[in-house]
This record gives structure tokens, C-alpha cells and sequence, in this order.
């Protein structure tokens, strides 16, 4: 292999690395300016022109507190639901044998090509309107409530362990949800971080949704109320860009921290086998 | 990869099944939480949308029951003589046209050099997805900032700035929507592209090399058709993020704006569902949207071809 294209290949990696990430450090200087610079100096930090203010003014638009929390319960509820239901499907489809299995993997498989916006009326219809689960955080979980691409993970992951594991431990009368507890559950630990990590992406980022069904201010997740204030209040504010850009550094911030930290559970290998079926 | 896909038979000698419901009843009990889910959240919502569509569906108050008549066609000949739900679909071939060729074509490039290079793998792979996992409304914010009529990206290119700028040109709010997804969501079609690239055979590289095929004959011979199934998938997936597109023309353009330029067919299902209360008419677009999308699909299927699973 020669140096020239060994190079070439890092430039070229490099000059996507910086595309990508540039936005993210624009992001934070852009929060902490205290007049929005928008000239070629503005993109390095500039003493004279810093402020914590606009995190501030953005606190009182808008709780950013309450609006992590309500995140954090809307993510958190959905990954409960996802881990335990998920892994229960997981384990019949890999594990059991029984009728209907065939279809339920091609439902699972199928439903993650189903454009959910197009679901937004009915849903809207049922949950807000029929079981009158508007502004709850039940209603915001729902939709979300068992992520497929986990249920395909779970069973790739179970499906890879040597069955004789499972016969010894049957034949010492355990039954089956001992066995998916105490035996397959253990042995597939990365596997329950990448769902955990595919999981979180949807509710943390997801807007359309919440949007929909939260009118309560106090019950909306920070992707909407941060939103709702770039939509609507930004135009009356001092610093409009500053304030909506420490906003968003406030809701990027736990994604970027939760996948750096854990890298190594979204690889391609962890995801391949369960995003290709 | 596929290999993994199909479920060993049984190591034991298969007995004869004589229970109506497999050997393992127990695997209906434990999948019974998912499929009354993809009842509920799927089949059941997709039915409803569809009876939606062809009644004079409205909103009542909760417990009251009104009569909802059977309309035929008349919800999508409303959709079909609307010229904003045709500029929305417009759009959305606008977006597919810029969006799909740019992620194929900047996925596969950053995924071959990423998994030929030896040093700094996990950071060039983290860099790459931190948009994707990121709340589109916290890097709309960004884009705001930068593609603003004074931004950032206007003053870098100083003459050469379009006037009106990006977001509020009607000849460039949608591609300026086009190119802002396929930046958040490369990463993720780039960790596809990865998993299928160490699955193609080594050898298939070194006889291309002793048949005297430089670097980038390979790329071109053996590379690209090896990863047409992962193509047709990354395909795929783009066409439906296109018919989901609300966010960013919700946030970006103000609406769809300017003046409906950048307006997808979920905003307008949206608009004409939720804020103007007409979700018979919301669903009629729906339920064309569906139908294209599948056409859409199919012949991706055809045309990049990919042998099945």
C-alpha cells in the first residue's frame, strides 16, 4: 500500500470529520457569545464578546430543567419497555419454537419500513383523543413503547449462542424465563448496551410526537420546548441565535457524552446484523 | 451476514410435534407484549387511516358519537386538485434526487477509506455519527446560525452568497433541506456500509490485483457490486426518512416556506390534519404517500438490484 494514498485516505477522512463536526463547536461558541459574530473571527472564541447570559435567557424561556427531566422520563420509559419486552420477543423468536414465529420476525422486520409519520393522525386520534392520554407521559412513551430494530438485535444476539447451554440448564428444570434471566440475558451484555444506546436516539431526539400530544408546557420534552421557542419566541428575544444555540447545547450535550463514552457498543458490528434482518 | 440470518435446525433429532401451537406454546406468551403492540401502534392505525380516508372523517369531543358517511373518493379527488400536495411531492423527488446519490456516494467513499486506515478508527467513527445521534431540532439551530441571510456561510463565500439566501430562496430551501439530512444522517449509512465491507472476501481483492486492476478498478469492480444489497438498504431507508421529512422543513424554512417551496407531505398531513382539523383530508394524503413510497421502493428494488436477504 503506498504512503501517497494512505495519506489521501486520511485527508479525505479528515475533511469529513471536520464537516461533521465544526457545526458542534459553531454550536457552542455561538452559545457563548454575547453579540452573535457571524465574520470569519466569530468562529474562534473571542474574550471580549463572552457570556453565559444567553443560557440564562434561554432558562427563562423555557425550563430547561424540567424539559431534561421530561426527556430523560419519555427516553427512560421507552428503553424499560424496549429491554423488557424486546428481550422476552427476542428470545421466543431465537430461542423457541412455536406458531407464528416466522411472522412475527417478518413483522418486526417490516414495521421498521412503515413511514411513521403517516401513523401521526390515527395515533393522534386514539391516544389523544380516544384514551385520553394527552399531555401524560404514557401517551409520549406509547408509539415508542418496543423498538424493532431491538427485538431483531436481541434475537441475533440470542440466536448465537450454542444451544447445549440451554438443554443442560432445561434439563436441570429451569424454565424458560429463569433461562433467558439468568442465562442468555448475561451472555449477551454488549448486546443489551447497543439496544440501549439505538434505543435512546429515537425518544431523546424525537419531536414530532411530543409535539403533537404535549400542550402542557411542564409535561414537554426539551426537543419541543426548544422548538416551540425557535418556532415562536426567538423573534423577541435580545440574542435569538445565542439563546436557541445554548439550548441545544443543552440537548446535544447527553447524546454526544452517552454514545463517546460508550463507542465501542455502536459499531457496525453490533448494528448490522440487527438494521439488515 | 446473511448466513447469521437463518435459524440453525434443532441439534436434536426432530420428534413429532403433536401440540397444535410448536413444540414451545411459551414463545406466543413471551412475544404477546410485541404483537399487541404492532397491533395497536401499527396494523390497527394503518387500517384506520385508510377508513379515514375514504369517510368524512372530523374530531368530536371525546364519548360523542357522530355520524362519519362513507365518501369514496372524494377525500383524495380534495388532495388530488390541491397544488400545494403536488408541490409537496415535488419536493420530496427533490430531496430524493440530491439526498440519495450524495449518501451513497459519500457513505461508501468514507466508509471504504475508514476501514483501509489502521490509526484514529473509533474517532474518525464517532465524528462521523455524532450528527445522527444528535436532536435534529438542536443542529437546526446550527444551520440556522450559519445559513442565515448574514451567516457564517454567506460571509465565507461573500459574492458568491445567494440572494435571496439558502433558506428563504424557493429555488434552494429545499436543497438546502436535502443537504442538511444527508450531513445528519450519513454517519449511520456509513456504519452500514462498514459492516458490509468486511464481509466481501479478501481474495475477491487479491485476484482482482494478479488480473493487473489498479485501486481504483477494484473499488469499482469488486467493492461496489459486493455492497449492492447494503446500496439497496441505504436506498431504502433514505426514501422513507424523505416521506417523514416535518422537522426540518417545520423548523428551518418556517413552515415549508417560502411560500411552500420547501413543503413536505407530512407538514402538510400535519397542517391539514391537526391545525385545520380536516384529518380525512390528512389521511387521503397519507395513504398516497404510502402507495408512492412502495412504488418508489420497487423500483429501487429493480434498478439496484441486491440479491434478496
Amino acid at each position: 500500500m503506498s504512503r501517497v494514498q494512505t495519506t489521501l485516505r486520511y485527508v479525505v477522512l479528515t475533511i469529513g470529520a471536520i464537516a461533521f463536526l465544526f457545526p458542534f463547536y459553531y454550536m457552542f461558541i455561538g452559545s457563548l457569545q454575547a453579540e452573535p459574530d457571524p465574520t470569519i473571527a466569530g468562529a474562534f472564541p473571542n474574550p471580549a464578546n463572552l457570556t453565559g447570559e444567553n443560557y440564562v435567557e434561554i432558562n427563562e424561556r423555557i425550563n430547561l430543567g424540567i424539559g431534561l427531566l421530561n426527556s430523560g422520563i419519555f427516553t427512560c420509559g421507552v428503553i424499560l419497555g424496549t429491554v423488557v419486552f424486546g428481550a422476552l420477543a427476542g428470545y421466543a423468536l431465537a430461542i423457541l419454537h412455536w406458531r407464528g414465529r416466522g411472522v412475527t420476525f417478518a413483522l418486526a422486520l417490516l414495521v421498521q419500513v412503515v413511514p411513521f409519520q403517516l401513523l401521526m393522525i390515527p395515533l393522534y386520534v386514539l391516544i389523544a383523543r380516544d384514551y385520553g392520554l394527552a399531555d401524560t407521559h404514557l401517551g409520549m412513551i406509547l408509539p415508542f413503547l418496543i423498538n424493532s430494530s431491538a427485538v431483531i438485535i436481541f434475537r441475533q444476539y440470542f440466536i448465537g449462542i450454542p444451544r447445549d447451554i440451554f438443554e443442560a440448564a432445561r434439563i436441570d428444570g429451569a424454565g424458560e424465563l429463569r433461562l433467558l434471566w439468568n442465562v442468555a440475558l448475561p451472555l449477551v451484555r454488549p448486546a443489551l448496551l447497543t439496544v440501549v444506546l439505538l434505543t435512546f436516539i429515537g425518544p431523546w431526539n424525537e419531536f414530532l410526537w411530543p409535539f403533537l400530544i404535549t400542550k402542557d408546557e411542564a409535561l414537554q420534552p426539551l426537543a419541543v420546548s426548544l422548538a416551540n421557542y425557535i418556532a415562536n419566541v426567538a423573534a423577541t428575544a435580545s440574542n435569538p441565535f445565542g439563546a436557541s444555540l445554548a439550548g441545544a447545547f443543552v440537548l446535544a450535550v447527553p447524546a454526544v457524552t452517552l454514545f463517546i463514552v460508550f463507542q465501542r457498543y455502536f459499531t457496525s458490528t453490533n448494528l448490522g446484523s440487527g438494521v439488515k434482518g | 451476514m446473511t448466513a447469521t440470518a437463518t435459524t440453525p435446525a434443532a441439534v436434536t433429532p426432530r420428534r413429532p410435534r403433536r401440540k397444535p401451537l410448536g413444540a414451545n406454546p411459551l414463545g406466543i406468551l413471551f412475544s404477546a407484549p410485541y404483537l399487541v403492540f404492532v397491533i395497536a401502534i401499527f396494523a390497527f392505525p394503518l387500517a384506520f387511516s385508510v377508513y379515514m380516508a375514504f369517510h368524512d372523517y372530523f374530531f368530536t369531543a371525546p364519548g360523542f358519537e357522530a355520524d362519519r358517511p362513507f365518501v369514496g373518493f372524494d377525500n383524495f379527488r380534495n388532495v388530488l386538485t390541491d397544488p400545494l400536495v403536488w408541490r409537496s411531492f415535488g419536493n420530496v423527488g427533490i430531496f430524493l434526487l440530491i439526498n440519495v446519490p450524495l449518501t451513497v456516494v459519500l457513505s461508501l467513499v468514507l466508509a471504504t477509506a475508514l476501514n483501509r486506515i489502521v490509526h484514529a478508527r473509533a474517532f474518525y467513527r464517532v465524528a462521523f455519527y455524532v450528527p445522527y445521534v444528535t436532536a435534529s431540532v438542536a443542529v437546526v439551530a446550527v444551520w440556522l446560525f450559519l445559513f442565515n441571510g448574514d451567516g457564517l456561510v454567506n460571509t465565507l463565500l461573500g459574492p458568491l452568497a445567494p440572494d435571496p439566501s439558502w433558506l428563504v430562496n424557493s429555488g434552494l430551501a429545499m436543497p438546502t433541506i436535502a443537504l442538511f439530512v444527508t450531513w445528519k444522517g450519513l454517519g449511520f449509512y456509513i456504519l452500514l456500509y462498514l459492516a458490509a465491507l468486511q464481509a466481501v472476501p479478501k481474495e475477491l481483492y487479491e485476484s482482482a490485483q494478479m488480473d493487473g486492476a489498479g485501486k481504483v478498478r477494484s473499488f469499482f469492480s469488486v467493492t461496489v457490486p459486493s455492497v449492492r444489497p447494503a446500496t439497496l438498504l441505504v436506498v431504502l431507508l433514505s426514501t422513507i426518512t424523505g416521506a417523514n421529512l416535518f422537522t426540518e422543513p417545520y423548523l428551518l424554512t418556517s413552515g415549508g416556506g417560502p411560500d411552500g417551496a420547501s413543503v413536505s407531505p407530512a407538514l402538510l398531513i400535519y397542517q391539514r390534519g391537526i391545525q385545520q382539523g380536516t384529518p380525512d383530508t390528512a389521511a387521503a394524503i397519507g395513504v398516497l404517500l404510502v402507495i408512492l413510497v412502495l412504488v418508489v421502493a420497487w423500483l429501487q428494488r429493480r434498478f439496484v438490484g441486491g440479491e434478496g436477504r
